[in-house]
């Protein structure tokens, strides 16, 4: 029953978001506004109608319901708990429900809560959210229904794949999905604005907080997929430039950019066109992702149930909707008005630098990663990898981390550059305190790790220098995020650079008791020992280690486990860290002779990466709490103080264009 | 105050500067990426292709049976990849993937030495049930299935 | 940001324009070229998805005899399958299934339709453990005149199947004639009948 309930639930919902479609362009149109009212809480109940259904799924998740066939395709009466409700969003029509659901309840709380955007753009926005999402009902209704059932019911369900049933990637899909969401609303604000002519800095700051949210997500969705490929593939890696990987790193990089111009407009109010742009292009670079990943026309190592009908479905959507919204920014990108005008050299044009820079790692990135269908077309069969992407993509990183330790500290509209110069000393130092450092103490390594190295010192501490000076107590919290968010990039830069410069590597076949050194470390294997998981049965070593000539031992038991249902294989890496770096072990196979193979990796402070990115994470946390907070405090008032108020203050909506 | 620049000429050099960062960076992409792609070569397609000693190219096709050799030092092997059309012997030091075993697919990258030998820096074998390198479509269907293992169909 | 003086904008005259007579940012073609750069993309997502063979596999076996293939008993009250079973004149069906395979559950009931009209059903459990494939027939019903087990997939391989389930259509002197990929629906059924029908 809870399925017919949760399913007709859905129907309603989607219902609602015609009728907030409907209702809502005609509440634009002249004759339609006495009904512009009446979209806020259709708006409100559809988010509410939507989560209710959500949550029905998961109830039926937790519950083993095996006649349900997703249930029963995607989850095991032996599962853990926390992989029951995880197999909820584990699956791809799970995961469309989760898409409409956090983008209903944006829709809804944008309805609840948005009081300073220009009525007509925030109805636009409603009724361009309700399109975005009347794309995915009809995916979920007529193409894969969550609630369909299965009879007979088997008697036992399929099992998660067990690669999954792993508490980082768990957590990681609906992290991503939710910051894919956060920017089909920014895209929504966009279409709306358009719609009304209404881009300026009110629209700005009313997009703002979903941008800086759909960011944050996006940061630890990678985070966390970074995490999760580096201690589960056992391949030592953290980043593989894989199709899949990539398709995340598109929609932050236009979020990045999206969220550096947001802050121009809603503060200087300049950069109007390429905001919206920017809005459109973050939100396509979402959808082109979960296309690539979900029709499967790329080879990945990170494998996906793919479905090219799935893809069609999809890359359907991707036209109407960036097609349709490109079309309308060429209609209409030539009446928006002209934004404030601003010196190349100041804040402003540090951040369209920053964004250009981006943006073109944004294209080289998409370029490699479709590359190979386009080679396809012609019957050659290509991969792209490291060797493309890390020295391409260099190219734009090394400027782009120099402006963004300028840019910080330049002036809004006009900089002179004197006060810079001296500022700049200190992280110039810095640097070239690294360079000596590391051509004394670390002798040859290659200039990519190099360069990471300094750069990274002098961009930490440019990073803090926005702080210089200030009372630090009345420093807005938004400001403590960006320089959070900037030290995060320079943190994790570091620990990318150390492990590929310091990374040692060793490969052996070992005999019990024996001992191996890698890097400072030596390890011994004392033995090998069978045990049995909930549904998985594992060989795992037991590896003694010792750091340097310190006296304490630590086990170490990398394991390689056997998944039953559905049967399959795994290893599962051991991972030591110490604050200088991380010791990573894998158990390998047995050999004829008794001896088994170990792979053992030092890797010094390849932590910092994962810190990095939750130092990113977090300075963006730091941002979207201040501003809410600032935002709520000061209702209407602007970020700038205009010479004259407006003539007249709030005719008919549109008009305020011009502020 | 400084005045600032005139609004059209600034408008002009913003676009120029987003427009020449874009088009360097399709550029520098367009030509590293006819440098740096990996080329994907069945046996069959290798024997006629000549590849350079060291140029990183991928490697498709079945492990033959009998062939994997275990060396003295318990972490290297020496396997042949085959086609049907072609073989080509292939060394790999590591870990194997769990599912590879002789008569399964594979896919290796590395590169060819001097020696005619194809080194392999990482075997990818399938992940799970559902994965299939889709470099191994154009195979024969029977190889393809091999690779493809179990497939439970929705 | 604070610690700047405030620069006044907009300037006030531009604040007083209605939008249509504002000026506008640009009116250049290059407002068009993001929407001719998702064409392009877009051609090329679409090329890659409707790419000639790219997805459904099928088997290069179709028209040629069933390889000789000798699996030893699944369960005990069916005996096992050889390819001597398919060579007797009748054109029968070969399915490969297993036990934890969700689609084969979907078309149990369409096979057990087959069997009902007289369809002799010849099994092969992929992968399975004969208490499990008991289990599955015990709930599901066993339409199946023999089931052999294939723990290797080896069979699998050998007919070109892609994943369980399938099925194939085996004329009466063991060719291959036919395979549907995929569980077997209501709609399959008389397309299966027809095939078979083909085949005397």
């Amino acid at each position: 029953m809870i399925a017919e309930f949760a399913l007709a639930l859905l129907w309603l919902a989607a219902a609602l978001a015609l009728l907030q479609l409907g209702l809502g362009s005609y509440a634009l149109t002249v004759r339609g506004a006495q009904f512009l009212p009446a979209v806020r809480p259709v708006a409100v109940a559809q988010g509410v109608l939507v989560a209710v259904s959500f949550a029905l799924l998961i109830v039926l998740f937790v519950r083993s319901d095996l006649s349900v066939k997703l249930v029963a395709a995607n989850s095991h009466s032996l599962k853990p708990l926390i992989y029951k409700i995880s197999g909820t969003w584990g699956n791809h029509e799970g995961s469309m429900l989760l898409w409409i659901t956090v983008m209903g309840l944006a829709g809804g709380l944008i309805a609840l809560l948005e009081r300073r955007l220009n009525d007509r753009t925030l109805i636009a926005t409603l009724a361009g959210q309700a399109f975005v999402s009347l794309g995915f009902y009809a995916f979920l209704l007529f193409a894969s229904n969550p609630f369909e059932r299965l009879n007979p019911a088997p008697a036992e369900g399929n099992g998660l794949n067990p690669l999954l049933q792993d508490p980082g990637l768990a957590f990681h899909p609906p992290t991503l999905y939710i910051g894919y969401v956060g920017l089909s609303i920014a895209f929504s604000f966009a279409i709306g604005a358009m719609v009304t002519r209404d881009v300026g800095p009110t629209f700005a700051r009313a997009m703002r907080p979903w941008v800086l949210g759909a960011w944050i997500f996006l940061t630890l969705g990678i985070v966390a997929g970074s995490w999760w490929a580096y201690y589960t593939l056992g391949w030592g890696g953290w980043w593989f430039w894989d199709p899949v990987e990539n398709a995340s790193l598109m929609p932050w990089l236009a979020a990045t950019a999206l969220l550096h111009s947001v802050s121009v407009l809603a503060t200087r109010g300049a950069l109007k066109a390429w905001t919206v742009m920017l809005a459109v292009v973050a939100f396509s670079m979402s959808m082109v992702g979960t296309f690539l990943v979900r029709s499967g026309i790329l080879t990945s190592v990170h494998a996906f149930a793919v479905d090219p009908e799935r893809g069609s479905f999809i890359l359907a959507l991707l036209a109407i909707y960036i097609g349709g919204a490109l079309a309308l920014f060429g209609l209409r990108a030539s009446t928006v008005t002209e934004g404030s005008r601003f010196h190349l050299f100041s804040r402003e044009g540090a951040l369209v630098m920053n964004n250009v820079l981006l943006v073109g790692i944004l294209g080289i990135v998409l370029m490699g990663t479709l590359y190979p269908l386009v080679t396809e077309a012609f019957g050659t069969k290509v991969s792209v990898g490291p060797p493309y992407f890390n020295p391409v993509s260099a190219i734009f990183v090394f400027p782009m981390l120099v402006i963004m330790a300028v840019g910080p500290l330049m002036r809004w509209r006009q900089d002179n550059g004197k006060k810079l110069i001296n500022l700049m000393a200190a992280p110039a130092l810095a640097l070239a305190v690294a360079l000596a450092l590391v051509v004394l103490f670390a002798g040859d390594i290659a200039i990519l790790p190099l360069l990471g190295l300094i750069f990274a010192a002098g961009l930490a501490v440019a990073s803090i220098l926005p702080l210089w000076k200030r009372n630090l107590r009345r420093t807005p919290a938004h400001i403590y995020g960006m320089v959070l968010a900037h030290l995060g990039i320079a943190v994790a830069l570091a620990g990318m650079a150390a492990e590929s410069a310091f990374n040692t590597e060793k490969l052996v076949a070992s005999e019990i008791g024996q001992t191996h050194t890698v890097g400072p470390w030596s390890i011994e294997l004392q033995g090998i020992d069978p045990i049995a998981g909930p549904n998985w049965t594992a060989l795992e070593a037991r590896l003694v280690t010792r750091y340097g000539d310190s006296a304490t031992q630590t086990v170490m038991n990398p394991q390689s486990r056997m998944f039953s249902s559905p049967p399959t294989a795994t290893s599962h890496a051991a991972l030591l860290t110490r604050w200088n770096g991380q010791l990573y072990v894998v158990l390998g196979e047995e050999g004829d002779d008794g001896r088994w193979q170990l792979r053992l990796w030092w890797k010094p402070f390849v932590p910092l990466i994962w810190y990095g990115g939750l130092l990113i994470g977090l300075g963006g946390i730091l941002a979207l709490v201040g501003r809410t907070a600032r935002d709520l405090r000061r209702k209407d008032q602007p970020e700038y103080e205009p010479v004259a108020a407006p003539a007249d203050p709030k005719p008919v909506g549109g008009r305020e264009a011009l502020a | 105050m400084p005045s600032p620049m005139k609004a059209k000429h600034q408008r002009l050099v913003l676009i120029s500067i987003a427009f020449i960062g874009l088009l360097a960076a399709g550029l520098i992409a367009a030509y590293a990426l006819r440098g740096q792609a990996s080329y994907f070569y069945t046996p069959g397609e290798l024997a006629a292709a000549e590849v350079e000693p060291g140029q990183a190219i991928r490697l498709g096709g079945m492990v033959q049976t009998g062939s994997i050799k275990k060396q003295a030092d318990g972490v290297t092997i020496d396997f042949i990849v085959e086609d049907g059309k072609g073989t080509v012997p292939v060394r790999f030091s590591g870990i194997t993937p769990a599912l590879f075993v002789e008569g399964s697919g594979v896919v290796a990258e590395g590169r060819m030495d001097r020696a005619g030998f194809f080194v392999a820096d990482n075997l990818l074998a399938k992940h799970d049930e559902n994965y299939v390198p889709r470099e191994m479509k154009d195979m024969t269907s029977a190889d393809v299935k091999k690779v493809a293992g179990t497939v439970a169909q929705p | 940001m604070n610690r700047w003086p405030r620069l006044p904008i907009p300037s006030p005259s531009e604040a007083a324009r209605p939008w249509h007579e504002a000026r506008p940012i640009m009116k250049h073609w290059a407002i068009w070229l993001p929407l001719a750069v998702f064409g392009v993309l877009f051609a090329l997502f679409a090329t890659g998805l409707i790419a000639p063979g790219d997805r459904t596999i099928v088997s290069q076996m179709i028209g040629k005899p069933l390889p000789a293939f000798d699996l030893p008993q699944a369960v005990p009250d069916r005996p096992a399958v050889t390819r001597a079973n398919f060579t007797d004149g009748k054109p029968k069906l070969l399915n490969v299934f297993a036990s934890w395979c969700v689609p084969c559950v979907a078309e149990a009931p369409y096979l057990q339709q087959l069997a009902d009209v007289g369809v002799e059903i010849n099994g092969v459990a992929i992968r399975d453990r004969g208490p499990d494939v008991q289990a599955f027939l015990a709930r599901n019903g066993n339409p199946y005149a023999r089931i052999g087990s294939d723990d290797v997939s080896k069979i699998q391989f050998d007919l070109g199947s892609s994943g369980v389930p399938e099925t194939f259509v085996i004329d009466g002197k063991g060719m291959i004639t036919y395979q549907h990929i995929g569980d077997i629906r209501a709609e399959h059924v008389p397309v299966i009948l027809e095939k078979l029908k083909e085949a005397q």
